[in-house]
């Protein structure tokens, strides 16, 4: 399944955040999307699952979400968003209940996905036992237990340690090899964009508009670090970035964007 | 600069290093760094509750034994507990305590119920806050004693104005308690439900409710004390067994022994309720750090 912006504009009060987004995301492709502080990236992501709507533009899905996805637009949020009462299980039980599931389904999912996830071990384990990196890797293990066609990252990797980002990060890697599954990643970080992104689209400062598309042909596998071609990579975004991001810093808060 | 390096220095001067009054010298002693933590955390100490409710016992009795205590004033605590053994012994205090639970368990639970339902309406709907919540404040103070006059019109002399009174009393502090609580529940889990396709009805059961729950049995403690106070007000009219019955027939008689026995048993059931609703909590709210 393809997802597809077109003109996509928002305003809030009386900023624009987003200008005219033209986005095309197609199978098996991870787009990340990065741009300074405030630029509307969650916001955009935000519109494209569905839960909030744009002022203007419309966001399209092209074709039938895969056969028994339950929840084709899955988010995975930066503050983890698990119900700190139930268990790692439980957790994930929760996204499988409303789909009219028999009990032994929804075990057979939920074994699968922990077990797919790395996290069999913490099946009971409550949220508050757990650090941030296995918060993160049973958000994800949710999201993939509802089979969504499009996984719609919101900085997953931003609220963990740097340590803690690597090996998620490498995680993400091996998880994309063995299901190929389509996301959008929103992010600050760009060894995050340069390192898991097929394509990068850069937005610019407020009112968000798009002002390059990056594509990146190595293989996800590929990517080692002090890879120089990477490198450059990443100091030619930041070089667009840059200039962005010193003006975005010294901008006043006015609202909650 | 290392401490080495000053003491080096001192000595090539020929000064002795340390323990000299000169400013440089002070700077080469070895001092440990005060300590200024600790404190501002309360931690569990047993067996002092139990004692100072002891010593008061003993230090009262031994003053009305010793006569310091006029009988007239205060009853001895022994007597008090004469009094309340003489309960036990007739079969009274049974009689007294069941129809005094009884109306306790049913007015709260009702109030209770109720006051967690309009509290959810107040917390999810911003037509029920609008017009409930001005009404819920403008209520809330009324003391219910004032209005038991009214009830007892309205549900009749025999149980149904002593069970609305502690309804009516428990309901309140319930509703704003859980209206609390829901606004305080986490608004991205609620997102979050959302983004995955959860109904209505499975948010406000799976993420509103156990969010709000906190909030809501610490309501539950206000208003399970609050509704033994109502409990003897509203025995004060045409009850005739129950202990708010038995409290004030005793002080109408002046049977301050009696008496005491009475307010001791209404403090035992606020302890019991009080423990009852901590097991609740400890079992409720087990996920909580």
């Amino acid at each position: 399944m393809d997802l597809l912006l077109r003109g996509v504009s928002h305003t809030y009060g009386d900023t624009q955040v987003l200008r005219d987004i033209d986005l095309a995301v197609g199978e098996g492709e991870i787009v990340c999307i990065i741009g300074p502080s405030g630029c509307g990236k969650s916001t955009l992501l935000r519109f494209i699952g569905g839960l909030e709507r744009p002022d203007a533009g419309e966001v399209l899905l092209a074709g039938a979400p895969p056969a028994g996805s339950l929840n084709p637009l899955t988010y995975v949020f930066q503050d983890f968003a698990l119900l700190p009462w139930r268990t790692v299980e439980g957790n994930v039980s929760l996204v499988l209940e409303d789909h009219g599931l028999s009990a032994a389904e929804r075990r057979e999912v939920i074994d699968d996905v922990l077990a797919r996830t790395g996290l069999s071990d913490f099946k009971a384990a409550l949220p508050r036992q757990l650090s941030g990196g296995m918060k993160q890797r049973v958000a994800i293990a949710r999201a993939l237990s509802v089979r969504p066609a499009v996984m719609l990252m919101d900085e997953p990797l931003s609220a963990l340690d740097s340590q803690t980002r690597e090996l998620l990060m490498d995680d993400l890697v091996g998880l994309w090899q063995r299901e190929r599954f389509t996301a959008c990643y929103v992010t600050h970080n760009l060894a995050e964009a340069v390192r898991l992104g097929h394509k990068i689209v850069v937005l610019s400062r407020r009112p968000g508009r798009i002002r390059e598309i990056v594509e990146i042909d190595r293989d996800l596998a590929d990517r080692q670090q002090a890879d120089a071609k990477l490198d450059a990579i990443q100091r030619d975004l930041w070089q667009l970035l840059r200039d962005e991001a010193r003006a975005a810093d010294r901008e006043l808060a006015d609202d909650t964007v | 600069m290392t401490l080495s390096d000053t003491s080096a220095k001192a000595s090539a001067r020929g000064e002795p290093a340390g323990a000299d009054a000169s400013p440089e010298a002070a700077d080469t002693r070895l001092q440990p760094v005060p300590f200024r933590g600790g404190g501002f955390r309360p931690v569990r100490v047993r067996f002092v509750g139990p004692l100072v409710f002891a010593a008061i016992l003993v230090l009262w009795e031994a003053g009305s034994q010793s006569g310091v205590i006029s009988n007239l004033v205060l009853p001895a605590p022994s007597e008090a507990f004469e009094a309340f053994r003489q309960l036990v012994e007739t079969g009274q205090l049974w009689r007294h305590l069941g129809a005094s639970l009884q109306r306790l368990i049913v007015g709260w639970t009702l109030g209770m119920s109720l006051g967690v339902a309009v509290g959810l309406m107040i917390g999810l709907f911003s037509l029920a806050r609008a017009g409930l919540m001005p009404l819920v404040s403008a209520l809330f103070p009324i003391p219910k004693i004032a209005l038991l006059p009214l009830f007892v019109i309205w549900f009749g002399i025999g149980e149904g104005s002593k069970v609305a009174t502690i309804l009516f009393g428990s309901f309140f502090p319930t509703v704003i308690a859980t209206s609390g609580g829901v606004d305080n529940v986490d608004r991205s889990l609620v997102r979050m439900g959302q983004s995955f396709g959860l109904s209505w009805w499975s948010i406000v059961r799976k993420i509103i409710l156990p969010g709000a729950m906190p909030a809501i049995l610490s309501g539950a403690r206000i208003s399970a004390s609050i509704a033994i106070i109502l409990l003897v007000a509203a025995e004060m009219i045409g009850a005739e067994y129950g202990v708010g019955a038995f409290i004030l027939m005793a002080g109408s008689l002046f049977a301050t022994d009696q008496l005491l026995a009475g307010v001791a048993i209404l403090s035992a059931m606020g302890l019991i309720v009080g423990w009852l609703i901590g097991r609740a909590e400890r079992w409720l709210l087990r996920w909580r750090s």
